[in-house]
């Protein structure tokens, strides 16, 4: 049994039930946690040599008819051990609200920014949860599925990057 | 030599007698000095077309300046996006009249393939441009030539009164 192995059978020791499936597509290991654990998990990971956030990503599964509309997709990289593991998280469009990885990875403040801006994700305790990709004056979620991909939307303000030249 | 291009009246005293219109449109097509608004691989194109190899400079127009309150042609090269139009906006407001602007690029001009929420499907959505130059990007000699066609146009137009319409300012269309 290798280190990952151990490592995920400690994680479903843990956590019981909230590990919900370990599936190995394409060779990488993705770990599906419910979502009132997922800090929980990924503390864990974190104090097991995970101390690098790759990335997160969000998936709209609008057509894919999965459990839930919307994944969350965690990308960890231990440096110490060169392990890759993947966490998942299935969250009901009725719910939207996951708790933040800020106070874990720094790395996770501008990555979760993308994910509220792109599909509407909601961190509880993100120190500034603002879009980070379209301008503010945006409405909707880009990459939502149900978003019509030609609509553009005209920006008046270049408050985004400098708030202290604009007056509103 | 010199002043080729302009009516003059050579006397025999070293004295040259010309319309001073003429004398103004002659320096002004003659000394564009452009500012680059780059933010894509058009910009490095444009870096090209600056230096040594196809040198810019012989159509006096190689003072490159990154401010808007020193240049009179704006070259747009990259792909402008809904976040960033209201900034092309500000800086071509900033510039004094009389004031060019060349799109560069498939992007510039028309988004390029660029086909979705982000993207600005051609500058001229919020700038009036006079000059298009197609491709992906550019080769430098199109973009010389997008100078030689203004500079053309610079000879054509009334100097005295507006330009064009004087656009309000802070509207993105």
């Amino acid at each position: 049994m290798d280190k990952l192995d151990s490592i995920v059978e400690e994680l479903r020791g843990e956590l019981g039930d909230a590990v919900e499936a370990v599936d190995r597509p394409y060779g990488d290991v993705v770990v599906t946690v419910a979502k009132a654990r997922v800090h929980d998990a990924l503390s864990l990971l974190k104090a097991r040599g995970f101390s690098f956030l790759l990335d997160i990503a969000g998936v709209d599964g609008l057509h894919l008819g999965r459990r839930e509309r919307f994944e969350i997709v965690y990308f960890l990289y231990s440096l110490q051990d060169d392990l890759r593991l993947r966490v998942k998280v299935f969250v009901p469009e009725t719910d939207m609200n996951l708790p933040t990885m800020t106070d874990l990875w720094q790395a996770a403040n501008w990555a979760e920014r993308e994910a509220y801006d792109m599909f509407g994700f909601n961190f509880d305790g993100h120190p500034n949860l603002v879009r980070i990709l379209c301008h503010r004056e945006f409405v909707g979620h880009a990459l939502r599925k149900d978003y019509p991909v030609l609509k553009g939307q005209w920006a008046t303000g270049t408050s985004d990057l400098r708030p202290d030249l604009e007056r509103e | 030599m010199g002043v080729e291009g302009i009516p003059v009246t050579k006397h025999e005293t070293g004295i040259i007698t010309t319309r001073i219109d003429d004398l103004i449109r002659w320096g002004r097509k003659n000394s564009l000095w452009p500012l680059p608004f780059g933010t894509a691989c058009c910009a490095i194109e444009f870096m090209g077309v600056a230096s040594s190899v196809f040198d810019i400079s012989r159509f006096g127009a190689e003072l490159v300046r990154f401010s808007p309150r020193q240049s009179d042609l704006m070259i747009v090269a990259g792909t402008i996006n809904y976040k960033l139009g209201p900034v092309l906006r500000r800086i071509y407001d900033q510039i004094c009249e009389p004031k060019y602007v060349v799109s560069m690029g498939a992007c510039a001009c028309s988004g390029g393939f660029y086909d979705n929420y982000a993207t600005i499907q051609g500058i001229d959505h919020i700038i009036p441009v006079d000059v298009f130059i197609p491709g992906c990007p550019p080769r430098p000699d199109a973009i010389l030539n997008a100078l030689v066609k203004l500079q053309e146009r610079i000879d054509r137009e009334p100097q005295r009164g507006p330009r064009r319409p004087v656009t309000e300012h802070g509207q993105t269309r």
